[in-house]
Order: structure tokens, then sequence, then C-alpha cells
């Protein structure tokens, strides 16, 4: 146990259904999200992101495993009674009432006195920008508005952590970069942890403290940003997040051998095997043909992208790479399609991910 | 054209049929109307305009009676049936599909399948039995013979308003910290409310038109307006008859209208 930690997670596994039809939306996940962290879950669709969620929240009870809230079991708690609030996908603001009134409901729920809840309400909608809305029925709302009143209604009981299932996902793209720097700005200034879903890589990347990646039921990585993005465990994470170059190779004294027979640096192999080597495209850099120890290739497109340009080249085997290169200020970087050249690396650029 | 979908109005003689049921429908319920306002007593002769034979009904002691027993059952029925179509309805919805759940439905609806006579005749012996031992002569018999049909009628609109509603509000409730009942009280039943409102409207129209089971259940001077209407027409028809008519019409037509409003209103949330 660790008394940094807000919410954790022990060997969850979740099944729906019986028999054939069994699906594990989590199989065997643990993770532990620290007090006052911004924690994204990130994965694609039906990976068990809500459903992690769900079972933080006290929707759903696990099918074996164990969640802790401050190093509390909470495992077969009800909703009502766990200090932990959710904004939903859908807002499932309360349509029978106001603004103040669904902001109010949590604080009325836990019977705090009447001018308890008055001055928390009006601090709400003041931390939310809402204080002109508080009369109004929420179906009155634009939708920016009503993710507000829904962000305001669940921090207003001030929980131990936040829970947010893709909140941003119903916002066009405008409102939906205000409403992240909003987020991380309601964040910091309550001090709260938030437990954030979302599908979206560059979302989770410009936001968070930590990251949890996941897929098919199971938490591939769990680290900040830059971890996850320079040190991805395995292929699904480097695919998953930021564009990736995949090779195979095979392991020997000096780094991986390809199948056109180059040879790659790679840190840390045993030598003799198969491996799968990745790196980014804008660790490649292009070289004149013939230089010594880089790799033969030829320009298969060319594609132009404002501050720099992909050129996806194919090795001597036919392998496609895509290297990024960045436009120079003046000119142009004198690149056409069939030129022939060869390709360096940045050093430790290349490593062997897991399959 | 072959490529326009079917349509019953473009066969032929369907304007003709549309007219003929509508006033096969409607010319009825319109003489009847119109001769409520009939000075002559005959139902075959115009003699004039008046509103005597709604005075005439307004002043007759055993209509005023007939209608006040016909609308305190009313307004018990719709109470009692509403209640027990509200918690059959989020019985049916607020839980998991069970077995036997088909089975509840066809329960809830028996009323509407069960040929009303066969109702009727099961309850005049029922009843018989109990008022042997009870003693009892009361209009609760009535009473509560009219809430068990007017069970599926409450029931219907109100499991469609719980059907309809979005059930993460349920879960955003219990995620503020709303105790299973003040989940209930404070969201699924202020939203549930124009849903029951419809449901009991129903049911009130329901058992005031009831004449069947009414007739065998009712015990001597028992008469609600529809078995005191029955019984006159057995003597001599008046347009008094035609004037409680069109004023149990009306009622229930004004009922019926607050019903679609309500349903309107419903549907634009
Ligand atoms: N109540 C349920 N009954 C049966 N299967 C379910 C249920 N809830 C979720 N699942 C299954 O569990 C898996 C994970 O679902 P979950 O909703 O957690 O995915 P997600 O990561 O939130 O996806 P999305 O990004 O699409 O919201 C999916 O395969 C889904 O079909
Ligand atoms: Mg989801």
């Amino acid at each position: 146990m660790n008394a940094q930690n807000a919410v954790e997670a022990r060997n969850t596994v979740k099944a729906f259904g019986q028999g054939d039809a069994q699906v594990r939306a989590l199989n065997d996940v643990s993770v532990e999200i620290r007090k006052g962290e911004f924690f994204t879950l990130l994965g694609p669709s039906g990976c068990g992101k809500t459903t992690l969620l769900r079972l933080i929240a006290g929707f759903e009870m696990p099918t074996s495993g164990t969640i802790l809230l401050d190093g509390q079991d909470i495992t077969y708690l009800p909703p009502n009674k766990r200090p932990v609030n959710t904004v939903f996908q859908s807002y499932a603001l309360f349509p029978h009432l106001t603004v103040a009134q669904n902001i109010a409901f949590g604080l009325q729920m836990l019977d705090k006195p009447a001018a308890e809840v008055k001055s928390t309400t009006e601090k709400m909608l003041a931390l939310v920008k809402l204080e002109a809305m508080a009369g109004r029925k929420t179906s009155q709302l634009s939708g920016g508005q009503q993710q507000r009143v829904a962000l305001a209604r669940a921090l207003a009981p001030q929980p131990k952590v936040l829970l947010l299932d893709e909140p941003l996902s119903a916002l066009d793209l405008k409102l939906r970069k205000e409403m992240q720097i909003e987020l991380k700005r309601l964040q910091t200034e309550t001090g709260i942890t938030f437990v954030f879903v979302t599908h979206d890589q560059e979302e989770a990347l410009t936001m968070s403290d930590r990251i949890g990646v996941m897929s098919a039921g199971k938490l591939q990585q769990v680290g900040t940003a830059k971890d996850i993005y320079t040190r991805p465990v395995n292929r699904f994470v480097a695919s998953f997040i930021g564009e990736t170059n995949f090779l195979t190779a095979t392991t020997e004294a000096g780094g991986a051998r390809l199948a056109t027979g180059d040879l790659i640096e790679v840190a840390g192999t045993t030598p003799g095997q198969r491996v799968t080597v990745a790196f980014r495209p804008e660790q490649v850099r292009l070289v004149t043909a013939g230089e010594a120890g880089a790799i033969p290739a030829t320009i298969t497109n060319l594609v132009y992208f404002g501050t720099d340009t992909h050129c996806h080249v194919a090795l001597n085997d036919g392998t496609e790479v895509v290297a990024r290169l960045q436009n120079p200020s003046t000119g142009d970087a004198g690149l056409a399609i069939g030129q022939t050249l060869a390709l360096r690396f940045a050093p430790g650029a290349a490593q062997v991910v897991e399959d | 054209m072959s490529d326009r979908a079917f349509q019953v109005s473009r066969l032929p003689g369907f304007a003709t049929i549309a007219i003929g049921v509508f006033l096969a429908l409607y010319i009825p319920i319109f003489t009847l109307a119109a001769y409520s306002f009939n000075t002559n007593i005959s139902m075959s002769s115009w003699g004039g305009f008046s509103l005597d034979w709604y005075v005439k009904a307004w002043n007759n002691d055993q209509v005023k009676d007939a209608t006040l027993r016909s609308l305190i059952i009313a307004l018990w029925a719709a109470v009692i049936s509403t209640a027990v179509a509200t918690l059959a309805a989020l019985g049916t919805t607020r839980r998991k599909a069970f077995k036997g759940q088909t089975f509840i439905y066809v329960i809830i609806n028996q009323p509407l399948m069960v040929p009303e006579i066969v109702t009727a005749v099961a309850l005049l012996i029922f009843f018989a039995q109990i008022k042997v031992i009870t003693g009892y002569q009361g209009l609760g018999y009535l009473i509560l013979a009219h809430s068990a049909f007017c069970v599926p009628f409450a029931y219907l609109p109100i499991r469609a308003r719980l059907e309809g509603m979005d059930l993460s509000l349920e879960t955003a409730a219990a995620d503020l910290y709303a105790t299973p009942w003040r989940t209930f009280r404070h969201v699924t039943l202020p939203l549930l409310l124009p849903g029951v409102i419809a449901g009991a409207m129903l049911a009130f129209v329901i058992s005031l038109d009831d004449v069947v089971i009414t007739e065998f259940v009712k015990s001597g001077g028992q008469d609600t307006l529809p078995t005191y209407m029955l019984g006159q027409l057995r003597r001599q028809m008046t347009p008094e008859i035609n004037a409680i008519s069109t004023a149990l019409l009306v009622l229930t037509i004004a009922l019926l209208t607050a019903f679609f409003l309500i349903n309107r209103q419903n549907d634009k949330n």
C-alpha cells in the first residue's frame, strides 16, 4: 500500500456474459493513480476504458480483484457511498432542474446546510463561468455550456477523485481545444485527482501527468507522455501513439540485421533472435547514396505538411519506411520521387519492441 | 407509377368508403347531441332549441347521485390503479429481464384480454361471498373492481415513459450521493410524472365509462351514471338521456385532449 495513491486497482477482472459468449472487458488490470495527478486512460474503442471507470465509480462490481480509494477497499461499496464523481460522456444533466439545481444536487444529497450549498454552488458557477446561466434549464444551453455544468456538478461535492469519460468527444475541434485548457486549469486549481478517458492520443499527450495505455482489456504501459512516446514497451503502444516505423530484424553482436543485409544499431539485445525494431519518422536522417553504414533506399512518395515533409522510401527488399524532414526555411530540400539515397538514425533512436 | 410505394389512399373508392365510415361513426353522435337541445320530448321531430333537458337533468337527484358516485369511483380507481401501475412499470423496466417476464406482462394486461362479461360474473360471485362473510355493502367493491380493470390503461403510458427515460440520469444521481430512494424521489419520479398523470387520466375516463362490470358488481342503490342511463333506457327514452350523454361526452373529450396535450409536451422534451 502506498499512501500516495488516490485510486488503486489490483488484478481486476471484469467479465460480461457467460460461457462462450463471455467478454473479458478487463483482463487482470492493476494500476496505481497518484493523489492530485491528471491520469489519462488511453486506448482504442472497446478496450475497456469505460469499464474501468465504472468499477472505480461503483456502477459495476468486478468479477475478481480489488479497488482501493485512499487505501480503503471500496470494491463492493455502492456508488452513492463513494467520494468519487463522474462526468458522463452524455453529460446526463437532470432535465427537470436548472443549472444551479443541477450543480447543487450532490451537495443536497450529502445533506449539507443550505447556506453551504448556496455558496458552493455560486463558487462552482463562477469557476466554470456560468453565473449568467444559473436559472436556465439545461436544455437551453449549448454543448460546451452543458459540458461545463456537468463538470461543475461533479466538482461541487469536492470528490477525492473525478472520473471523466471522453467528456470532450461531443464538442467541435475549437471548443475541444478550449475545454482541454479549461480542464487542465480546473484540475490544477482544485488539486483533485482526475482520471480522464480518451481515445485521442493528442489529447492524452498534452493534458496528462501520466498516461495508461490500454488495449484489449489489458493495461499495456503506464508512464509520462515522454516515457510512452520515447520508450514504448510494445508494438501496440508504439503504433497507437504517434507514427512509428517497424522493421523485422535478427539480432547479432553489433545490433540487428535487416532482411536487406543492413545493420541497425540497437542496444541491449541477445544475439540470434528475431525482433521488431521500431523508430519514429523524425528520427530518420536522409544522406547521399553510398555513404558507409547507411541503408540504401529509394523515394516512393513525398507528402508536404507545411512545416515538414513526409518522405516515403522503400528499402532494397521493398519494405516501406517513412521519414519526417523539416522543410528548409528557404528553397526546397531537393528531393524527388525515384531518387536513390540512404537512411541513418540518430544514436539510440531505433529500439527493439515486443510484439 | 411502379416506383411509388403502395398507398391505401390511392385505391379506387377509398374516399367514398372513408367518408361512409366517418358518417356512420359521427352522425349518431351528432344526432344525439343535437336532440339534447330539442324542445320536444320526441326523438323524431325537432321542436326548437332549448336547454330544458340540461336543466332537468341537473335538477334530477338521481342523476346527481349517480354522477357523484361515478366521480368518486373513477377518482379512487384512477389513484389506486395508477399507484399499482407505477409499481408494476418500475418492476418490469428497472431491472434485468427475468424468467417469466412475458407472463407478468400477460397478467398485468389481463383485463384487456379477458372478455369483460367473464370478469364481471367472476367478480359478482367473488364479491357475493365476501359480502356474506363481512357484511360490508359499500362502494369499496366497485372501487376495487374498477381499479383492477384500469391498471393496464394506466400501465401503458407509464411504462412508455420509463422506457424512454435516459438511464444514465439515475446513474448520475447515485454518483452524486443519492440513495436509491432519493434517486427515485428526486429524479425518476419528477421525470415520470407526465406519464403518471396521463395514465391516471386514462384510468379515470375508462372507469367513468364502465357499464358491464359495474352493472354486475353494484349493490342496490349504487347506480353510476352509465348504469343509471341504461336503466332509464329500459323505461322511457327522453332527451334528458341525450343531455347527460352529451355532457359526459364533453367531459371525456376534455380529458382526452388534456391527455394528448400532456403526451405531446412529453415528446417535445
Ligand atoms: N454491459 C455490458 N455487457 C456486455 N458487454 C459489455 C458491457 N459493457 C461493456 N462490454 C464490452 O466490454 C468491452 C469494453 O467495453 P468498454 O465500454 O469498457 O470500452 P471502451 O474502452 O470504453 O470503448 P469506447 O472507447 O468505445 O467507449 C467491449 O467489448 C464491450 O462490448
Ligand atoms: Mg467508453
